[in-house]
């Protein structure tokens, strides 16, 4: 069985956030880990390697530090790091982002794709559901437990109030949860090897199979048009009312402020 | 010269620091409070790899450098001086003798296990009448046949009970050197569960609590022949030599002991008022954290020394000697800083900061006191 995971290399949000003039993130002034989704998934995929025998490829798409994130991939037990990187694909939305991807996936042979659910920076949870269109195969995000059965996989997608067992043929996309499972640590051993192996790169020229109308910032249907920092929440304030009073007041600034 | 650390030791401090944060920091005031040895815990640092980082792949290690792993051990005495210390005896004091001295059927037999943590290493030299003066050995092992038979007792043996596999140093007879007679000492790998073997008292300590500190017995043990570890008669310099590689481990936990000391009191003071502002804003408070963390870097940059001349040289004593005295010191001092700069709280136990100060006192003490330390440091100056 070939798994390929996509991981995305995201911002720490223990580290500030710098953003760039076009409103794009500055991602190289940040610091960075694995997006806590796709690390899960790649978990997820380490585990189908224990118990059925799997070869683990990491893909991901960003700045040439990004090679860190499969890194640490490799030293948690990863077969392959990809790394796909070029200039021309900076400033991509969701759409430039899954193309290229979709393309750099094309490049390979798979059973089963695995991304996470969303990236922390972005929280858009759409990458991983636009591969599977790219791709034309079956897309089932959102998993709490999978496995593998024959040449299927079954698969336990969450809801907000019951989960759903979804059986689909191979090859497929997953899309992982972070409440899936406990991410096992690299290895001090793990770590040496990794940081001497070979990590494939890719750019542009390599992608035979992608438009230059869907890459970039350029290639994006959406713009970020203004990005702004969270505007910080002034003093409180001490209201001096009877019990009855301050529920009705309560429940009335929660409403104000959309809370509920 | 490069002060930076490269791609490799960097993504190991990660690993270090994560683990120890999440796996090891939860249980550090229950390990202390309740004197148990933290299995679960060792189990873990199996798992990952923890107990073999300089061990050689071909025999189950990790196939990393002396600095990887006084790192773990740094990152782990941060937050528990007790884990620190089973990690480095395991490591200093059982594994690497083997590794130096042991025959290829010896390190066969034994490493693997070790490394991989499938079994845990004690060293014991220490006697009641024979510390400092580790010559005044009282153990002996007279050769029976093909076997060795041991009769005697080790005091404050780190792991002790709970390790599988002892190096044991003991006498073999008298030689003549210089027209004077002298014990002839040699060193021997000993199994748990050897008849003859037995534990006796567990010490009651003042810091490093959870770590097993046991009295070990032999009476009439009988081990086989080929378990004498390197040749006859060399034993008092292989208890010298590992008692280099493992100052390394305690300079080490003395360091991270110190550096987490500095942390907690750096959170403490940011948060703590009086006289209406925090006290981080009192010039005291800042002067005193400027000392510790300056003499804490000092230590730092001598511990990393002191790993590299084990990885590039053939003898380091003095490095690692130079490296134990001054962050055994430093910790000491730190952790006593950092309780008086948490005031009454500092002195309360749900404060980390008094465990620290308690298990900085031993690093001062075991694998060589400072005085040892400095004897071989002004030895060395004089020779």
């Amino acid at each position: 069985m070939k798994i390929v995971v996509c991981v995305k290399q995201v911002p720490d949000t223990k580290g500030g956030v710098q953003f760039n003039p076009d409103g794009t993130l500055n991602r190289g002034a940040m610091l960075a880990i694995m997006n806590p989704d796709d690390k899960a998934g790649l978990e997820a995929a380490l585990r189908l390697k224990d118990e059925y025998g799997a070869e683990v490829t990491v893909l991901t798409m960003g700045l040439p530090k990004a090679t860190d994130v499969l890194r640490e991939a490799l030293a948690m037990g990863a077969d392959k790091g990809i790394l796909v990187t070029d200039r021309v694909l900076g400033g991509a939305d969701t759409w430039a982002t899954s193309s290229t991807i979709a393309a750099a996936l094309k490049k390979l042979d798979y059973d089963l794709i695995i991304t996470g659910r969303q990236a922390i920076d972005g929280d858009t949870a759409q990458v991983g559901p636009q591969i599977s269109e790219h791709l034309d195969i079956p897309v089932i995000s959102y998993a709490q437990d999978i496995k593998i059965d024959g040449d299927s996989v079954v698969v336990e997608r969450q809801f907000e109030d019951r989960y759903h067992v979804l059986k689909a043929k191979m090859p497929c996309l997953i899309t992982a949860l972070s409440e899936l499972n406990e991410p096992r640590y690299m290895t001090p051993g793990g770590i040496f090897d990794a940081v001497d192996a070979e990590i494939t790169t890719w750019g542009r020229a390599d992608l035979t199979e992608l438009d230059d109308a869907n890459i970039g910032l350029a290639g994006s249907p959406t713009k970020i048009a203004k990005a702004s920092d969270k505007v910080r929440k002034g003093a409180g304030e001490v209201v001096t009312l009877d019990p009855e009073e301050s529920v009705a007041y309560i429940m009335g600034k929660l409403t104000e402020k959309h809370i509920i | 010269m490069d002060f930076a650390l490269d791609k490799k030791h960097e993504m190991a401090r990660t690993l270090f620091r994560e683990f120890a944060e999440n796996e090891v920091k939860p249980f550090a005031q229950e390990t202390d409070e309740t004197e148990v040895f933290p299995r679960a815990i060792v189990d873990k640092m199996a798992k990952y790899g923890f107990l073999g980082i300089p061990v050689p792949k071909e025999y189950g290690g990790q196939g990393c450098d002396p600095l990887t792993y006084a790192m773990c051990v740094e990152e782990l005495a941060k937050v528990c001086g007790t884990t620190a210390v089973i990690v480095s005896a395991h490591t200093s004091l059982c594994i690497d003798p083997i590794m130096t001295y042991g025959t290829e059927e010896q390190k066969k037999k034994y490493v693997p296990d070790l490394a991989s943590g499938k079994k845990l290493g004690a060293f014991g030299l220490t006697e009641p009448g024979a510390g400092t003066d580790a010559q005044g050995q009282q153990t002996k092992a007279v050769l029976d046949g093909d076997e060795w038979v041991l009769n005697g007792s080790k005091c404050f043996i780190t792991n002790g009970k709970e390790a599988d596999v002892y190096i044991i140093i003991a006498v073999t007879g008298v030689v003549e050197k210089r027209g004077r007679k002298q014990k002839e000492i040699s060193a021997f790998i000993v199994e748990k569960g050897t008849p003859g073997f037995t534990f006796g008292t567990k010490e009651k300590k003042m810091g490093i609590r959870g770590s097993s500190t046991y009295e070990l017995i032999f009476t009439d043990c009988r081990i086989p022949k080929e378990n004498i570890l390197g040749a006859k008669g060399k034993g008092f310099g292989i208890a010298m030599h590992t008692l280099d590689g493992g100052r390394i481990g305690i300079a080490a936990q003395a360091l991270g002991i110190a550096e987490g000391a500095l942390d907690r009191t750096v959170e403490y003071v940011k948060e703590r008022k009086q006289f209406g502002r925090s006290i981080a804003q009192f010039q005291n408070t800042q002067f005193q954290l400027a000392e510790m963390a300056t003499s804490v870097e000092a230590a730092q940059l001598l511990v990393y020394k002191a790993a590299k001349a084990k990885e590039t040289q053939k003898v380091y004593s003095v490095e690692a000697a130079k490296a134990k005295l001054f962050a055994a010191q430093v910790a000491m001092d730190v952790t006593t800083k950092a309780v008086q700069l948490h005031g009454g709280y500092g002195y309360i136990r749900e404060y980390e900061v008094e465990r620290m100060m308690r298990d900085a006192k031993i690093t001062e003490i075991y694998e060589g006191t400072s005085e040892v330390q400095r004897m071989v440091i002004s030895g060395n100056l004089l020779k």
